[in-house]
């Protein structure tokens, strides 16, 4: 790969900027092999598409659609993609710790290591864990609230191709160019001008800027939407659990990365225009970097965690027949845990040297969010507490989550302690602390989810004994690659690391390393799983409420019709659709015009023009970043000009559905 | 756990029998669907406090490394009061004028509406246009944002709220043009509404910015 060398500035071209042919990485036989593979299974797609002539209704439906519902659905098709990516840069990551010891060097160079740990960790943060939760929450969290869609449909659609673009412009990186090679939350001065002279870092930069303006929008539209949207007669306390964490993420992303977006805009002024920020000479300050990322990045953390906790409770409630334990006590440990997460960000850089004071108030200021999130577990346990419990898959992966998270959790609470964190800073203590709280966490409770909403996205369930090997799997798999990162972390063994001199730790990496293969092979089992339930959808068909679950969204055909109810709903009370069931309800069968946002192609072409405008920035080909932000401004402006944005579902089409989900 | 949470639980066991049938669609006109307000005014709202959020980090960055002058110019070397003084009177009456086109949009009087509008564009744009020789003046003093900390705070943040008056002067143009086109019909007066939001929002961060940057490194 070319990227040691530094490029004088007199020879970049004004077409092509400073891209030229030595920046396609033809001599690394594991690009290439994937840039095959990836290129092999696009063309294939294309053809599968073409012949069975899928473009249009692929457009129609599907990429200009403002279905808050399908956009749900295509965040989690991202968050699966990206997934399978950044796994496979963790099993290059542990396959190079387990034969890197003694001298041996193992199978990746510095610079390519260095890249794949940043790829890691940037793909599976903002694209993986946060496609996750914003898929639930656009496919669910309007379900049950009683809408017909989102606040802002359009702009729905716009965040959902922003984040694409982002995710496309990481990828990009891997054939044209490279990586950052900064870890993943990039810190000056190792991230400047000075350090950092190829492309990589700046594909981090706008990868993130673009994918931050879909987020961000996403949120103000979620607040909108469970603020003006919901059924009359759903007052805030009466709300899912799922959608009051949904409401508190929301807040946490609209306060939190506001801040993520200035940091890297002043990263950017210094590397693209010489700004001082966080230089070491001219009175730039890195530690301002890290402060201001931090303040950012600790809500980031509870921004994933938090509609987890909402899962698990809609889970919990559902599967031990019983309302959930403490709905109150429930929101306000979710509100707390919302306030607490801005105020603990110190406890990423103890050992800045802030002294002991400093420390001592943000030591027990994270000590204290073990108390809210203590609340929630207790809730969750009095739930099923003499409830009838049903262990079945989506139930199986919450205990794995309690048991996990907890113990997750309390390896926190740990590091939260200044003079224990001296010793630990940027161990694989911390390493394993925060896999076992994302993995434990929020992808043990994703699994979860998927299980549980997956008959109503599609109007069958998934197969039992795939989904029970997948948990296994991934259980075990946890446990195997991640406790002997604690151990090493307890020796002294730092993060980040391609080789190391001592060879005694290499039989931990080894178990670590065999661990990650049981996740890789849980993962098959999870795409197994459905295809099996794809193929055998007759035999595994349900119901519209396959679980007897209690909230609004199980009223609904499964999958949902496009305007979701048909008529216009009206709730008092917790628990709307369980309610229902006991009041015998039946939707009235006269059946009114439904009013809703029609498709638009504007979300994905201003996106697609983003995409260009980050290519056009990270390789200084300044005049297609001119040309592609003109073009971005002149669509999203044309797109005003669009007065007529929604049409009526006559009261026939309703009728004809509704009889169509009757029969299913 | 306290009683209260207590008796909480003990009615959410047994909620339902007591409570009355709620189901009562007959009770709502059917137009109800409509009845819920339009959201775009929460939506700019949130959207306003993202991005006061950016300015509250860009005024952070100011207070940390705002006297980091780096062997540099200080404030007192560069900032003239007399032309702040104008610059900011420019902004605060494109408020006052935006206001004004507001009360003819009340009256539903189209031309009104736009002539204010047109008179706020003007003031907006003098303000822009003395921004950008201010720039102009510090770069050739040798005094750019590539100087000090200070001066890359400096130009970081008020360039950006340049760029969100430029941003607004862009939309308040392609707002006269669809007021032009259409009247002060619905959307329109939705979309006039939101960006008197964004504008007045715009003059109270420059309010801080000539209090914070300009005025108390002055005295």
């Amino acid at each position: 790969m070319a990227s040691e060398h530094i490029q004088p500035a007199e020879t970049f071209s004004p077409i092509f900027g400073r891209l030229t042919l030595d920046w396609i990485p033809i001599h690394e036989p594991i690009l290439i092999g994937t840039f095959a593979g990836v290129a092999l299974g696009g063309l294939l797609v294309f053809a599968l598409m073409t012949y069975f002539r899928l473009w249009v209704p692929f457009w129609k439906n599907w990429v200009t659609t403002v279905d808050h519902k399908k956009i749900g659905i295509m965040y989690m098709v991202l968050a699966f993609i990206m997934m399978v990516r950044g796994f496979a840069d963790a099993l290059m990551m542990r396959g190079q710790q387990a034969m890197a010891a003694g001298g041996s060097e193992g199978w990746l160079p510095p610079h390519h290591y260095d890249q794949v740990f940043t790829a890691h960790g940037v793909i599976m943060i903002f694209f993986v864990a946060m496609a996750f939760i914003t898929g639930f929450m656009n496919y669910v969290m309007p379900l049950q609230i009683g809408a017909r869609d989102v606040a802002f449909p359009f702009l729905n659609n716009f965040s959902l191709w922003m984040t694409v673009a982002g995710a496309l412009l990481v990828n990009i990186s891997l054939f044209v160019g490279e990586f950052a090679r900064v870890g993943w939350l990039a810190f000056p001065p190792l991230s400047g001008a000075n350090y950092s002279t190829g492309p990589g870092m700046d594909y981090y930069l706008w990868a993130l800027q673009i994918a931050g303006v879909g987020t961000t929008l996403s949120g103000i539209n979620m607040i909108a939407t469970i603020v003006k949207m919901r059924a009359p007669g759903m007052k805030l306390m009466d709300m899912p659990i799922f959608t009051w964490t949904a409401l508190i993420t929301n807040v946490l992303i609209v306060a939190a990365f506001p801040v993520l977006t200035a940091t890297l805009a002043l990263l950017t002024l210094d590397r693209y225009m010489d700004f001082r920020f966080f230089t070491n000479d001219f009175g730039g300050n890195a530690m301002m970097y890290v402060n201001l990322i931090w303040i950012w990045g600790h809500p980031e953390v509870y921004i994933l965690i938090i509609p987890c906790f909402g899962i698990i409770s809609e889970i919990v409630s559902t599967f031990s027949r019983k309302p959930i334990f403490g709905y109150r006590t429930m929101v306000w440990a979710t509100g707390c845990i919302m306030v607490l997460s801005f105020i603990v960000w110190l406890h990423h850089f103890f050992t800045m040297g802030s002294g002991a004071n400093v420390n001592t108030f943000f030591g027990i200021t994270t000590m204290i969010i073990a108390v809210p999130t203590g609340v929630k577990i207790f809730n969750w346990l009095f739930t099923m507490y003499k409830g009838r419990v049903r262990l079945e898959v989506p139930m199986l992966w919450t205990i794995g989550f309690l048991v996990t998270f907890t113990i997750g959790g309390m390896t926190g609470v740990m590091l939260a302690i200044p003079p224990v964190d001296f010793q630990l800073h940027n161990t694989l203590f911390l390493i394993a602390h925060f896999h076992n709280v994302i993995i434990g966490g929020v992808v043990f409770a994703v699994f979860a989810g998927v299980t549980y909403w997956w008959p109503k996205a599609f109007g069958f369930k998934l197969d039992e004994v795939w989904g029970k090997r997948a948990f296994w799997l991934w259980f075990v798999g946890f446990y195997v690659a991640f406790m002997p990162l604690y151990a090493l972390g307890l020796m002294g063994v730092t993060r980040r690391m391609n080789s190391y001199p001592d060879a005694a730790w290499q039989p931990y990496f080894i178990v670590a390393a065999i661990g990650a293969v049981l996740i890789l092979a849980g993962i098959l089992c999870n795409f197994m799983n459905f295809y099996v339930s794809i193929r055998d959808r007759k035999r595994l068909a349900c119901g519209n409420d396959p679980w007897d679950a209690r909230t609004l969204e199980w009223a609904t055909q499964s999958p949902p019709a496009p305007y979701n109810f048909p008529e216009d709903i009206s709730v008092v009370g917790r628990e709307a659709f369980w309610q229902m069931k006991k009041e015998n309800y039946q939707f009235s069968t006269d059946y009114q015009p439904i009013h809703m946002p029609k498709g638009t192609a504007s979300g994905v072409v201003i996106s697609a023009f983003a995409l260009i405008f980050g290519f056009a920035m990270v390789w200084y080909i300044w005049w297609l970043a001119i040309a592609s932000f003109v073009a971005m401004l002149a669509i999203g402006i044309a797109h005003t000009f669009n007065y007529n944005r929604d049409y009526y579902i006559p009261a026939d089409e309703v009728r004809q559905t509704e009889a169509k989900g009757a029969l299913a | 756990m306290s009683s209260a949470t207590y008796a909480e639980e003990q009615s959410m066991v047994e909620p339902l029998a007591e409570r009355p049938m709620h189901h009562a669609r007959e009770a709502r006109p059917r137009e109800d669907a409509h009845a819920h307000s339009s959201p775009t005014p929460v939506g700019f709202w949130i959207y306003l406090m993202s991005d006061c959020v950016i300015f509250g980090a860009l005024f952070a960055t100011y207070a940390v490394l705002g006297g980091n002058y780096a062997g540099g110019p200080a404030p007192k070397d560069l900032f003239e009061p007399g032309f702040i003084a104008i610059e900011t009177a420019l902004l605060l009456f494109s408020s006052v004028t935006f206001g004004l086109a507001m009360l003819r949009a009340g009256k539903a009087d189209t031309n009104g509406t736009l002539m204010w509008l047109a008179v706020t564009a003007l003031f907006g744009a003098g303000f822009i246009g003395m921004e950008i020789y201010e720039f102009n003046h510090l770069i050739h003093l040798g005094a750019g944002p590539d100087r000090s900390a200070f001066l890359s705070s400096f130009f970081a943040l008020v360039g950006t709220h340049g760029l969100h008056v430029t941003g607004g002067l862009i939309w308040l143009i392609t707002l006269m043009v669809q007021i032009r086109m259409h009247g002060l019909i619905g959307p329109n007066m939705q979309r006039l509404g939101t960006l008197s939001m964004f504008w007045h929002f715009l003059d109270l961060v420059w309010i801080g910015v000539f209090s914070f940057v300009y005025l108390v490194r002055l005295i």
